[in-house]
């Protein structure tokens, strides 16, 4: 029994393929202009890479951005549904989830049960998100996949209060004009989104095991600043980014088994038997649950 | 409607014919778009769905053919201007169009941006000549209860005939009850200098009579909705409020009687519209005048339904009567009172009231969580959020806030959000 996630993202479309709990394989794309043909184009590399035919794949969850206009689907949920499901399955103790994407942030809070309690999602613009980083990494002239470790350099990071990307990329210009380092600036821009996000994380209340996905929990300079500020630690999932494709992927599976007790007339009064996505292994990376520190490998793009 | 046939009534009343038109053209096209989609409709909206198609056009000439035959139509743009009083004096009272994104550009050409949109929005329709309600009134009757309503009032009455009512915002005291009572007997005053009416106690009460038979239809409406499957879209019983405002009242009620009568059948019959077995969502906050139904519309594209309105287009207007407990005039005046400084506003300190009638009206109405409408720089309902929050909480019922205006650029983030706090309330 194979089933889906596909995660399509303003930035980025990702892909997770499950069997019987099991992580078989991921994958991740440029979205582009393209959601609904990123995303088969990402399935289609995921089924290659798991050895898999589109037939044996059971049951597709779609979700993020682009969720509507993945034709091949069976079901869509939000990006918060998803990602509290794909939190909570590669680290059972999350009460307390921030992601941050390609153009949004937003931080759920859950239950004793692992349902979702509370959540907030940024507002109309992209501060605080991985394009502001996108837009700032290039004023820094340095990879987004960089930057972090650059601003892991500083030592006095600068302050950066604006938190329109117009207005701070002027800002940014006007630091380094004014001979601050990159490294400064890196580091106050990291500090900057840090303070603007932990307002949301401490609206919806910050409850351990506090876990951060997204394509911006690849950012170690992100991490530092946000465990400095929210004075908690971060468990950061070994592929942060398909965390959204992981609870769709999730979803798809609780859905299929929940069609399948339905059909088969066993169906328990009060419920369906929900097999936990036992601490799937991921297949790139370390095991995810209870994972300690930092250990982010570092992707090519944010979101 | 065909814009020709009015054509003329329109430029006597001075409207700029050209932006009204691609006014009307929007709205016909919005209104097919959300309204007549929807599936397994009452017929009894039909009526409804005839108003608005002669919005601007039968019921403007209605008003027009009173001013000729020398009566006064009153504009107003909140519950707290006692209408029975404006009926009392044989004069018209119109609620004004403050609810499209439309009109906003005219209104920035003379207000600051940074204010809420109902305002700018009823202020542009004025200043770009678009609504003929505004132009055909004789006076607009503001109040005192938001800051920036009060101080448009201001700049408003360089445009037409303004006249603001003092409303107190700490209503629990004996002087804030003499303050609004002198305010009722001011406005009792000023409408028969206006209309050159006196106004009598048996036509006063023939008015108090006449609106408390409309909220009555109202509150029937509303009443059918605690059904499951609820047999009326909220976008629909929203439609109702709304066009409260400013129908004849006696043929409102009649059909709007009708109306009720059609859904508590169809709830015998276990009729209705979506699926029962969705959540239902109350939504509660600020007003939302014509033709303001984002939200609604947002909501109820998601599949669940909206089953209640706590708000001034909705529960806020139609819950209480006016009761008088003796036959003078004075117990007339102070019943007036007792009805109106119930409406409990968020302009009003403290509130406890409103948070209380949130959690009752989310538990009648079995709703499962509740939308919290802020029009954007609407600081009270922004502000109050916070206490209503808590209380449903405590009640158990989860609430989402959703903070915007009437533009369209944040519709797809509104709709993850409704959608995502549907999955919290029914997980997978």
């Amino acid at each position: 029994m194979a089933v889906a996630g596909v995660d399509i993202g303003a930035v980025a479309t990702k892909v997770a393929i499950l069997a019987d709990g099991k992580m078989l394989s991921i994958q991740i794309l440029p979205s582009g202009y393209d959601g609904n043909g990123a995303a088969r184009r990402a399935l289609r590399l995921a089924l290659e890479e798991s050895q898999l035919a589109r037939g044996d794949i059971d049951f597709i969850v779609s979700t993020g951005y682009g969720r509507k206009v993945f034709s091949e689907a069976n079901k869509s949920v939000t990006e918060i549904t998803a990602h509290a499901e794909g939190a909570k399955a590669v680290c059972p103790s999350a009460r307390t989830i921030l992601d941050i994407g390609g153009q949004d942030s937003k931080a759920i809070s859950l239950t004793e049960e692992g349902q979702v309690a509370n959540f907030v999602m940024n507002d109309r613009c992209a501060a605080g998100t991985g394009r502001f980083i996108e837009v700032m990494a290039r004023v820094l002239h340095v990879r987004v996949a960089k930057m972090g470790e650059l601003a892991l350099k500083s030592a006095n990071p600068a302050r950066i209060n604006s938190m329109c990307t117009v207005f701070s990329e002027s800002e940014v210009i006007s630091l380094l004009t004014n001979g601050r380092s990159r490294e400064d600036v890196a580091a106050g821009l990291c500090e900057s989104i840090s303070r603007r996000v932990s307002i949301m994380v401490r609206y919806v209340g910050v409850r351990e095991s506090v876990v951060f996905s997204g394509g911006v929990a690849k950012n170690v300079g992100m991490v530092a600043a946000l465990e400095k500020e929210l004075k908690t630690k971060l468990l950061i999932p070994p592929e942060p980014q398909i965390i959204g494709a992981f609870g769709a992927a999730t979803i798809a599976q609780k859905s299929l088994e929940k069609e399948e007790s339905a059909a088969s007339s066993l169906r328990v009064e009060g419920g369906y038997p929900v097999t936990a996505i036992s601490a799937a292994p991921l297949t790139r990376g370390a095991v995810a649950p209870g994972v300690e520190g930092v250990t982010p490998p570092l992707g090519d793009s944010t979101g | 409607m065909t814009n020709q046939q009015y054509a003329e009534m329109w430029k006597d009343l001075g409207l700029n014919l050209e932006k009204h038109d691609v006014l009307l053209n929007a709205l016909a096209k919005g209104y097919g778009d959300l309204f007549m989609t929807q599936k397994n409709r009452p017929a009894g909206m039909g009526y409804f769905d005839f108003v608005i198609s002669e919005v601007h056009g039968l019921r403007i000439k209605e008003l027009v053919d009173r001013k000729k035959a020398g009566k006064k139509i009153i504009g107003a743009f909140c519950l707290y201007v006692p209408e029975e009083l404006v009926y009392a004096a044989d004069a018209t009272m119109v609620g004004l169009c403050g609810g499209a994104d439309f009109s906003i550009p005219d209104a920035e050409t003379v207000l600051p941006r940074n204010i809420c949109p109902l305002v700018k929005s009823f202020f542009g329709f004025k200043v770009g000549a678009t609504c003929p309600y505004f132009n055909s009134c004789d006076m607009v009757v503001g109040e005192t209860t938001c800051d920036a309503k009060k101080k448009v009032y201001e700049v408003l009455a360089d445009y037409t005939p303004t006249y603001v009512m003092e409303i107190p915002h700490k209503v629990d005291t004996e002087q804030s009850k003499a303050l609004w009572l002198s305010e009722i007997k001011l406005f009792k005053q000023q409408m028969e200098t206006l209309t050159g009416n006196v106004i009598e106690k048996d036509s006063l009460k023939e008015a108090i009579r006449l609106i408390n038979e409309k909220k009555k239809a109202m509150k029937r409406v509303s009443d059918t909705r605690r059904a499951s499957p609820t047999p009326i879209s909220g976008l629909d019983a929203l439609l109702v409020n709304q066009v409260s405002f400013y129908d004849d009242v006696n043929r409102f009620t009649l059909k709007t009687n009708e109306l009720a009568d059609e859904l508590e059948k169809r709830n015998a019959d276990g009729v209705g519209v979506g699926d029962p077995s969705k959540p239902r969502l109350m939504f509660s906050g600020c007003p939302m005048a014509i033709p303001n139904w984002k939200l609604h519309s947002i909501i109820e594209s998601t599949g669940v339904p909206v089953v209640a309105e706590e708000s001034c287009i909705g529960s806020r207007y139609f819950t209480d009567l006016v009761e008088p407990k003796g036959d003078s005039m004075d117990s007339l005046l102070e019943a007036i009172w007792d009805r109106y400084h119930n409406i409990s506003c968020a302009c009003f300190t403290p509130n406890d009231d409103r948070v209380t009638k949130v959690v009752d009206m989310a538990k009648e109405y079995n709703a499962s969580g509740v939308v919290y409408n802020v029009l954007q720089y609407c600081h009270t309902y922004n502000i109050e959020a916070i206490k209503v929050d808590k209380a449903l909480k405590k009640a158990g019922v989860p609430m989402l806030k959703v903070e915007t205006d009437y533009g369209s650029e944040d519709v797809e983030q509104i709709r993850t959000r409704v959608e995502a706090f549907t999955e919290m309330l029914s997980p997978v």
